[in-house]
């Protein structure tokens, strides 16, 4: 757990704003255990008394206090919950805002490196996670420890040699159990996840290859393979249940052996109308000192959830605004590239070594390769994802670099082979662009791109819902959607980076009629692969990588 | 309760039947710990009695202190035992199941889900085999017996007891409804904020271009807090039944402990009996709020399960046949229709060809067509619904079905539009199937298919491995390493889907010439997209809706001036030819 530290403070920092409400749940949180040891404690004291046969006088106020105890536990528990669950929400809109916040600005130069898949656990499972923090981890061992001291006070009381014999235990429990768990989780628990993991990837290449090894006949070879990870994986959970198992009987074995030694170490040294409560009592606390091994358990998983959240926001933006930004509006949309060289990394190759490019406003450039050739490092450049250090780019008078990346944002209509649609109607869909835009701004930029009799053709029409729960658009539906969404924003300059690439050519070509058709005016940067389209459509330029 | 999941308990009776045992022993241990306890300390606090006269008694209680610890350690080792067993055993089968059930059922499914049913869906059994299952068994025992015991010693705590014990019962049943209304709501509004969370992150980048991702900021801050109230909300009734059921819980306890408070002030009862009823009541209902808790485990597999289930039930594809084949004269289609089983109209609709040893067939039609529907056909991925698909053999002719389909296989190489690559080094990506092949035939493949010079770049070259992390395959690149598969392979059938698409046109030309001499005299079958690749086809099958509309050669369709013309002419190719 060394060397984590860090992670805690930072992970603690973010619950500082609810001190207050988590102080009110700690508290609450408290008196129900507290309700139950003292509803025990007083029954107990209770029947001791009444044993000796001295009238009801003599049991003074237990019986009520014995039924306010049965009450009081309910209550308290019942106003814990609500609050504690309140702070983790919170905690979890906070946690999201936050992560937001800090991510924005690295988006897309430094998810570079992360596997989209892994980029989605951290930003939803991870985060998610996190919200856990408070209750699972946090509150267990206050509460414990809040519990522990209340029943050295009352037992010291009667005798400070049985409270030294009941704290002893519930410390030993509360130490050694959580110790045990984490111990397990680190030894054996990790091992699992990793196998788990071995079997999760060997899973998705067997169903996602099935095609490709049943053709090739490599299937049965697959499923050795998967049964081999399989037994690999029982073994390891039998490995870990081995120690849970010891685990349990150890818990069960403290517990009662706390009783025990409490009993025998009260015998003779208090008075035995108060056996019977001291041993009931301890019994009763142990309810604070059980969640221990699983707060144990969870301040594992928080603090792995935690790096991997800091290891991707503790990333500094690649590019910062401009210190001294150009304020007036750029009039003239001349692009010009001047002796660019671009790479990703000091380690990689150079993606330009000498590029440039002259493009009055107006101008329709076309620029050729191979994918990989470095088609799209010009979008990341042109948009400031990514930074340059050789070169010259300009727009107009502006230099690239002392402009606003808003004002870049605005200038440039980027489409792409994947079109993200938001999970909304295709209004809002296409409202992303502006959004001040009228209901009629957005028919018009729809029919400039061809897509308003698909779109009145649907059910709910404009407010037809894509994606998960709505429509399954077509490939090029989507491309004119985001045709839609650039001549909504009016982007003077666009750039179109292989974006037919993924439709049929029947379609492709539709589309591409479209875009130059409602292009008019505009500076296009179109790169592909697809020759037929140098033809098909008049360029000033062509430009091949 | 899942009758399903109860009869998996049978795949590890012995351990799940010790469970139980130990379970209900456990349970007796318990009763006999209290009784011990109240007996010892109603001797040290009536009696006087001191250390040494209370030391057998003594010796017997942590006797049975420790035995409890094994009893509780064992007996959660064996039911581990029972949960790891079927684990195991529902992965393999699942797994099998699903490799069996092939291709036309894995595309129609989201391969991640069907990977997190196989993992995380069988995981979320662990806690019915676990906890649920036993507890269903044990939880009742131990209360059935403290209520004899209670019967025998104070009326009313038995009253007491059994009057709550049932409503306990209810209101775990009852919680157990409000709490499943409840985790549906929430779940359900949880994955609502998740999935636009998510659908942000994804569209991050778009928001960026649009300059609309600072926005988003307060969106999240709403609809989060949002869900925190309404969530409240619900939360507030559902806590209410917990706090009901905690509250009889507690409430029975003292009402107990005041009653025979009372009864013993009149003697009416022995202090020892007294104090054994105190401290076996908590007891009393210790098993059934777990079974409780443990109530929403058991829903969860349910839910789990039935995904399992109907995963292992769909039934699996006509069984593979036994004959082999040896010389492949001739494939023919004989009013072969294919229908899916969702689709409303079938993919593909009375095609009838041949395909004669040796020669070159291309098929082209726009998207849906039935083209791929053709090759699934042919790598009996799918059957045909109607209609017969024949393969001539020597003298022989064997319908397809009848046909060993790993034997078959063999006889064919295919490169689809989108191969998978898998997660293993380069080198083992082109030998899969066949794993024999030098390193030599390896980089041999390579080089036919233009590969080798770029996997050499890499700084681990063959060895490189291939995952979304480690070499930056271009789509090119990798289409290229999925022809060198093909280049292994010396079959009498090649299938090209869309092969060379992602192929720079250099690249293209090399790779074509080579095909070309790879597949002399073998039957090829050319999926494309791009003309300029199927000019010099022996025959082309244009296909629209399910159909064959036209056949013939490039020239004989060109002079037809049908649909194959103005495919061409809308392609823009017309000026490629044979490039």
């Amino acid at each position: 757990m060394m060397g984590h530290s860090a992670t805690w403070r930072q992970l603690l920092t973010l619950l500082r704003p609810f001190g207050r409400r988590i102080l009110l749940a700690l508290l609450l949180s408290t008196l129900t255990i507290g309700s139950s040891v003292a509803l025990m404690m007083t029954s107990a004291w209770l029947i001791s008394t009444a044993a000796l046969q001295l009238g009801i006088v003599s049991l003074g106020v237990a019986p009520t206090g014995v039924r306010l105890f049965g009450i009081s536990r309910a209550v308290f528990r019942y106003l814990e919950r609500l609050v504690s669950h309140d702070v983790t929400f919170r905690l979890l809109a906070r946690l999201r805002v936050w992560f937001y916040e800090r991510i924005e600005p690295l988006s897309p130069a430094q998810f570079q490196g992360f596997t989209s898949g892994d980029l989605m656990a951290r930003v939803v499972t991870d985060v998610e996670e996190l919200q856990n923090l408070y209750i699972r981890v946090v509150a267990p061992p206050i509460v414990a420890l809040v519990v522990t001291l209340g029943i050295g006070l009352v037992f010291s009381l009667l005798d400070p040699l049985v409270a030294l014999v009941a704290v002893a235990f519930m410390v030993t429990a509360g130490t050694l159990l959580p110790y045990l768990t984490w111990w397990i989780g680190s030894r054996i628990g990790r091992h699992r996840v990793a196998v788990r993991a071995t079997l999760n990837s060997q899973l998705v290449d067997a169903i996602q290859g099935l095609p490709d090894s049943l053709a090739y006949g490599d299937a049965s070879n697959q499923l050795s393979v998967l049964e081999a990870t399989n037994t690999s994986l029982s073994q390891r959970e039998r490995q870990e249940a081995r120690l849970e198992s010891l685990h349990t009987g150890l818990s069960v074995l403290l517990l009662n052996l706390a009783m025990f030694s409490v009993l025998v170490t009260a015998i003779g040294r208090i008075e035995g109308v108060f056996l019977a409560t001291v041993a009931m009592g301890v019994v009763a606390a142990f309810e604070a000192i059980t969640p221990l091994a699983l707060a144990a358990q969870h301040l594992d998983k928080e603090l792995t959830a935690a790096n991997r959240v800091f290891e991707l926001i503790d990333n500094v933006p690649i590019i910062e605004e401009p210190a001294a930004p150009m304020t007036e509006p750029i009039v003239d949309y001349h692009l010009s590239i001047k002796n660019l060289a671009f790479r990703y990394d000091e380690n990689e190759p150079l993606i330009y070594s000498d590029f440039s490019l002259d493009l009055p406003h107006g101008n329709r450039v076309a620029v050729i390769g191979e994918s990989g050739s470095g088609k799209s490092s010009l979008v990341n450049i042109l948009l400031r994802f990514w930074d340059y250090d050789t070169g010259h780019i300009a727009i107009g008078a502006a230099g690239l670099k002392a402009l606003p990346h808003e004002e870049v944002r605005r200038t440039f209509g980027v489409m792409t082979q994947r079109v993200h649609l938001f999970n909304t109607t295709i209004r809002e869909n296409i409202r992303i662009a502006n959004k001040q835009a009228s209901d009629e701004a957005i028919i018009a930029s729809a029919q400039l791109a061809q897509v308003h009799d698909f779109i009145m053709s649907l059910p709910d029409g404009y407010d037809t819902y894509v994606g998960e729960n709505g429509v399954a658009l077509s490939g090029g539906e989507r491309q004119r959607i985001a045709l839609s969404r650039i001549l909504l924003k009016d982007a003077p300059i666009w750039i179109l980076d292989e974006m037919t690439a993924n439709l049929d050519p029947l379609t492709a070509n539709d589309v591409m009629k479209a875009v130059m058709q409602a292009a008019e005016g505009r500076t296009i940067i179109l790169m592909t692969h697809h020759l037929a389209f140098l033809e098909k459509f008049q360029f000033d330029q062509i430009i091949t990588l | 309760m899942d009758r399903r999941l109860m009869a998996e308990a049978h795949r590890a009776r012995l351990a799940f039947v010790a469970t139980v045992c130990l379970g209900v022993f456990s349970g007796i241990l318990i009763i006999g710990q209290s009784y011990l306890l109240s007996q010892i300390i109603a001797s040290a606090f009536l009696e006087q009695a001191v250390l040494s006269q209370l030391g057998p008694l003594l010796i017997i209680l942590l006797a049975i202190i420790l035995l409890r610890g094994i009893t509780q350690s064992v007996a959660t080792w064996t039911a581990a035992e029972v949960a790891i067993r079927i684990k195991h055993d529902l992965r393999k089968e699942l797994i099998e199941h699903i490799v069996k059930l092939g291709p036309a059922f894995t595309q129609q499914e989201r391969s991640g889900e069907l990977t997190i049913t196989a993992t995380d869906g069988i995981e979320t059994l662990d806690g019915f085999f676990r906890d649920y299952l036993p507890a269903l068994f044990t939880s009742l025992l131990v209360p059935l017996a403290i209520l004899f015991v209670a019967l025998s010693l104070d009326l009313l705590t038995f009253i007491v007891l059994l009057l709550t014990g049932p409503l306990i019962i209810i209101f775990m049943v009852l919680i157990g409804m409000v709490a499943a209304a409840y985790s549906n709501t929430r779940y359900a509004q949880l994955s609502q904020m998740s999935a636009h969370f998510l659908d942000v992150m994804q569209g991050l980048l778009t928001l960026k271009l649009f300059n609309r991702s600072k926005a988003q900021i307060e969106t999240i801050r709403r609809i989060t807090d949002h869900y925190r109230e309404s969530t409240m909300n619900v939360l507030r009734v559902a806590f209410l039944s917990a706090f009901m059921l905690e509250f009889m819980a507690t409430i029975s306890v003292a009402v107990v402990a005041v009653e025979i408070g009372l009864r013993l002030l009149n003697g009416g009862i022995e202090f020892q009996q007294a104090l054994f009823l105190l401290v076996i009541a908590p007891e009393f209902y210790l098993p059934l709020r777990q079974l409780g808790a443990r109530f929403h485990t058991g829903r969860d597999s349910a839910a789990a399960a039935d995904r399992i289930y109907a995963i292992l039930n769909t039934p699996l594809p006509q069984q593979s046949g036994d004959q082999s084949i040896h010389d492949i004269q001739r494939i023919e289609f004989a009013h072969v229709s294919h229908a899916y089983a969702d689709g409303n109209r079938p993919a593909l609709d009375d095609v009838s060809f041949t395909i004669e040893r040796g020669e070159h067939v291309a098929i082209v039609g726009a998207t849906g067509s039935g083209k791929s529907t053709i090759i699934n056909l042919l790598l009996g991925f799918i059957q045909p619904t109607e209609g017969q698909i024949r393969i001539h053999d020597g003298d022989n002719v064997h319908e397809l079905h009848a046909l060993d389909i790993v034997t078959w296989r063999q006889q064919m190489a295919w490169v689809p539009q989108r191969s998978y690559l898998f997660n293993k080094t380069i080198a083992d990506n082109i030998c899969i199937g066949n794993p024999d092949a030098t390193a030599e035939q390896i980089a041999q493949a390579a080089e036919s298919a233009a590969a080798h010079t770029f996997i050499q770049e890499f700084p681990h070259g063959y060895q490189t491995l291939v995952d979304e992390n480690g070499a930056r395959l271009s789509g090119g690149q990798a289409q290229r390493i999925v022809l060198a598969r093909m280049f292994l392979r010396n079959v009498p059938i090649y299938i090209f889907d869309e092969a060379t698409s992602s192929l720079d046109r250099e690249n293209e030309a090399l790779v074509q010439k080579n095909l070309r001499q790879h597949t002399q005299g073998s039957i090829v079958i050319n999926v494309a997209h791009r003309l300029n690749t199927i000019t010099q086809a022996d025959k082309i099958l244009v296909l629209d809706g399910g159909r064959i509309i036209e056949s013939g050669t490039h020239n004989d369709l060109i002079q037809a001036q049908g649909a194959y013309f103005h495919l061409l002419q809308a392609y823009g190719e017309t000026t490629h030819d044979g490039a």
